[in-house]
This record gives structure tokens, C-alpha cells and sequence, in this order.
């Protein structure tokens, strides 16, 4: 080993790169996943009210399991494989998601639905293309809460078989005295949740055209557009910082 | 099925019960290692958040800080510190302590701003000085959204100071990485369950504390 910045000891068996990949893939999917998820559910919670409460209550005492205890429960029913990893981080994910559409899609004005009906839109027309895009702000607020702590959480999955991503450079750092591995984890795991919350505010402002850009050009004092809604329950969100 | 034999087993081994190694010591070492990160994190976050939250100054800051602390890898920091600083409770406290401010105090601020500008008003114009409105008025209303914030960073807390078993710190974390090690996989559930039950136990507090300590006006309006 002639030193090289990225040069990783080889019983990872996998290049720098790679453990990137394999980082991002352990972070991504189950954020997917439960994006996937929580649209049903949050639409459910929509329908039926009471069903709320009870919900945010599951999600929340799911999201306050340690996330290493989590894993090794799992161990047991699906081994020491990706998959142990990533199906408390999709459950994770739904704390964050759930509230997100929830309170995204109640925000949508009666009378914006009022005219979708008018317009003759029926009901999955509707949520499609009314709803879920006027919606759109909140959920990718979530979907950046969510990507983030996935990110930073995925290290762990190290300490139960080398499934962590660049997690997996913290035990070598340790074992081989090389603080470099370290920083290589640390440092690439931050800038990996800093480019993805950055790619996601670029997927926002494409998403959602009609949204003022930025907190720069403040509207015109005379016109009634409506001014830039505040990130949905920002502090709510909060929750999800782990 | 398993799990559950594997927990019943655990628990029902006397030898867990006692000792150096024994669930009473590794419980009370968690729960100390928690209550001292939470304690500085809430020293450092609860009067930051409520100053700029009152003032409204310091917005950008304070996003800078909630951002950067999403983004650092809680693990990955414990183990730098390890191997920066070497072995001792400082090293294990430092990431700790960092990854519980950004929530008190990203809460904080919002939650004292957020805070509806009228009765502020009303109780600056009834000459109430600065730090009366911020207690008695601000204070009071914001609390729930604030008690969330701490409630987020004594979970996060409880849950990273498990990890840290991995870089030598004592509590419940112990019996899930020595267990790991040892291939002991009733000792791994064993102390997950354990973990598991602190942190709902935390959950818990927060509720009861919220219950208690926020006005029955506040709670009636949310």
C-alpha cells in the first residue's frame, strides 16, 4: 500500500467506491421504501381521522428503538445480510414521512379541491395530480429529514457483519491504528447527506415551479399570490434527528 | 418464537442479575452516561434557543447548525473521538453531546418564535420587562414543542450511547457488542430488549413530564 488517499485495507473486500455504492444503496432504498409506504397510510390517516393519532404513536415508538437493537433482533429472522439494515431504516423513515403528507395533503385548500371536482376530476385523478403536487414541498422536507438520518445512520449496520457501507472503514481504522479510515468514513458519510439534501432542494425546485425561489426576491407587496408557506412543520420534523 | 427464547433465557440466568456485568450496573451506568450528555446538551442548547428564539436573531445559524448536525454520522464521530482522544468517558461524552444539541436547540428556537406574536405584544404593552415575557409568556406556550426537542436528543442519546459499547463505553450496549463477539446471540437479544425498553421508558418520562408541566390551556389549544 503505497498510501494512496482512497486506499482501503482489502479485507473489505471492496474499493472505496464501492463502499460508497454499497452506503448510498443501504441508505436509499429503505427511504424509498418507506416513501412507498407512507403514501398509503398518510392517505388512510387522511380518510379517517382518528386513525392519526394511534399511527403517529406506532411510528414514534418504533423510531425510539435503538437502531442497533433493531438490527440484531433482526439477525434472527434475516440473518446478517442488507436486508437487517435496511428494514428499520425504512421503518425509521416513517415517522418522518407520515406527518409530512399528512399535514402536506390536509393543507391543500377546500376550494382547490372544489374546483379539481368541478373540473371533473374524480377522486384518484385528484390526489394525483392536485393533492400530492400541491403537497409536493412537504414531503420532499421530509424526504430530505429522512435521507439524511438514513445516511448518517447506516454506519452502524458495521457491527452487525460488515453491512454498514463506509461504516465498514470505522473497524478497520480501529483494528489497524489508522485514523485515516476514520476520517475517510466520517468526512465521506457527511458530504454523502450534504449532497443528498442538496440534490434534493434542486428536485423541489424542479418538482414545484410555481414556488418562489429561494428567500432572495421577495413578491411584490400588491400581488395576493399566496407568500412562501413555511416549511411544514419544520419543528416536527426535528423529530427525526438522530 | 426464537426471540422470545432467547429473551426468556437471558433474563431467567441468575448470573445476569449480579455483579460487575450484571443488567442493575450496566442499566445505571446507561442511564448516567445519558442524564450527564443530556444535562450539558440542554445547558448548551435550551438558553441558545431560547435567546435567538426570542430575539429572532440567529435563523441561519441555527438551520447551519441543525443541518450540520443531521449530517454527521453518529458513529462514525464516536469512533473518531476514540481514536483521536484514546479511552475515558470524554471521548464517549464529546459525540454524544454533540449529537444531542442541534435538536434542543434547532426546537427551541423554533418553538419560542413560533410562539403567537399577539399575547407577546399584550405583555410587553402591560410593561413586562424582556426576560418575564420570555418566562412567563413565551415560555409556557412554547414548552411542548420544546419538550419534544429533549425528547428527541434523550433518544438519541440512549440509542448512540449503546453503540458506544463498541468503543469501550460501559452500559446496556455491552451485552449486544460482547454478545456479537462472543457469538452469544441470547446476550445480543438480551440487551437489546434491555435497550429497547429504556428508550420507551424515556418516551414515557417525557409524556408523563409533558402531562404534568404544561398548562392545561397550552395542551387544550394543540
Amino acid at each position: 500500500m503505497s498510501g494512496g488517499l482512497f486506499d482501503i485495507p482489502s479485507d473489505l473486500q471492496n474499493t472505496y467506491w464501492g463502499l460508497v455504492g454499497m452506503h448510498l444503496r443501504l441508505a436509499l432504498v429503505p427511504v424509498v421504501a418507506g416513501l412507498l409506504l407512507a403514501l398509503p397510510i398518510s392517505q388512510l390517516c387522511v380518510l379517517m381521522r382518528w386513525l392519526y393519532p394511534p399511527v403517529l404513536w406506532i411510528t414514534t415508538i418504533l423510531y425510539a428503538i435503538p437502531s442497533l437493537a433493531f438490527f440484531v433482533v433482526l439477525i434472527d429472522y434475516t440473518g446478517q445480510s442488507e436486508l437487517t439494515v435496511m428494514i428499520p431504516l425504512g421503518i425509521y423513515s416513517l415517522v418522518v414521512f407520515v406527518p409530512a403528507i399528512v399535514d402536506g395533503v390536509r393543507s391543500v385548500p377546500q376550494e382547490t379541491l372544489d374546483a379539481a371536482t368541478a373540473m371533473g376530476l374524480g377522486p384518484v385523478r385528484r390526489y394525483f395530480q392536485v393533492q400530492l403536487p400541491i403537497a409536493a414541498p412537504a414531503i420532499i422536507a421530509g424526504l430530505r429529514v429522512a435521507t439524511v438520518s438514513s445516511i448518517s445512520l447506516v454506519s452502524v449496520g458495521m457491527l452487525i457483519g460488515n453491512q454498514g457501507g463506509l461504516g465498514n472503514l470505522l473497524n478497520d481504522g480501529m483494528i489497524y491504528h489508522q485514523p485515516r479510515l476514520v476520517w475517510l468514513s466520517v468526512i465521506g458519510t457527511a458530504v454523502l447527506a450534504i449532497l443528498a439534501d442538496a440534490f434534493l432542494v434542486l428536485v423541489r425546485v424542479l418538482v414545484t415551479p410555481w414556488m418562489p425561489r429561494g428567500n432572495r426576491k421577495p413578491r411584490p407587496v400588491d400581488e395576493p399570490e399566496p407568500e412562501p408557506r413555511p416549511e411544514p412543520a419544520a419543528a416536527a420534523l426535528e423529530d427525526a434527528v438522530r | 418464537m426464537n426471540v422470545v427464547h432467547f429473551v426468556n433465557a437471558f433474563f431467567s440466568d441468575n448470573a445476569h442479575w449480579h455483579g460487575y456485568d450484571g443488567i442493575p450496573t450496566r442499566m445505571r451506568e446507561h442511564i448516567q452516561y445519558s442524564l450527564i450528555a443530556l444535562a450539558i446538551a440542554a445547558a448548551i442548547g435550551l438558553p441558545v434557543g431560547l435567546l435567538t428564539g426570542h430575539t429572532g436573531r440567529g435563523g441561519n445559524s441555527v438551520a447551519f447548525v441543525a443541518t450540520a448536525g443531521r449530517a454527521l454520522p453518529s458513529f462514525g464521530l464516536l469512533v473518531l473521538m476514540f481514536v483521536l482522544l484514546g479511552l475515558g468517558q470524554t471521548p464517549v461524552m464529546i459525540p454524544l453531546v454533540v449529537l444531542a444539541v442541534p435538536p434542543i436547540l434547532v426546537t427551541t428556537y423554533e418553538a419560542v418564535r413560533s410562539v403567537d406574536p399577539s399575547p407577546v405584544d399584550a405583555a410587553r404593552g402591560m410593561g413586562m420587562a424582556e426576560p418575564r415575557i420570555l418566562f412567563q409568556v413565551e415560555l409556557p406556550v412554547a414548552l411542548p414543542l420544546i419538550l419534544s426537542g429533549l425528547r428527541s436528543a434523550a433518544i438519541q442519546i440512549v440509542s448512540t450511547a449503546t453503540i458506544a459499547a463498541y468503543v469501550s463505553l460501559g452500559g446496556l450496549g455491552r451485552y449486544i457488542v460482547d454478545g456479537l463477539y462472543q457469538r452469544n446471540y441470547e446476550k445480543v437479544v438480551g440487551g437489546a430488549t434491555l435497550v429497547a425498553v429504556l428508550a420507551l421508558v424515556t418516551l414515557g418520562f417525557f409524556w408523563l413530564v409533558a402531562r404534568f408541566t404544561v398548562s392545561p390551556g397550552v395542551r387544550r389549544s394543540n
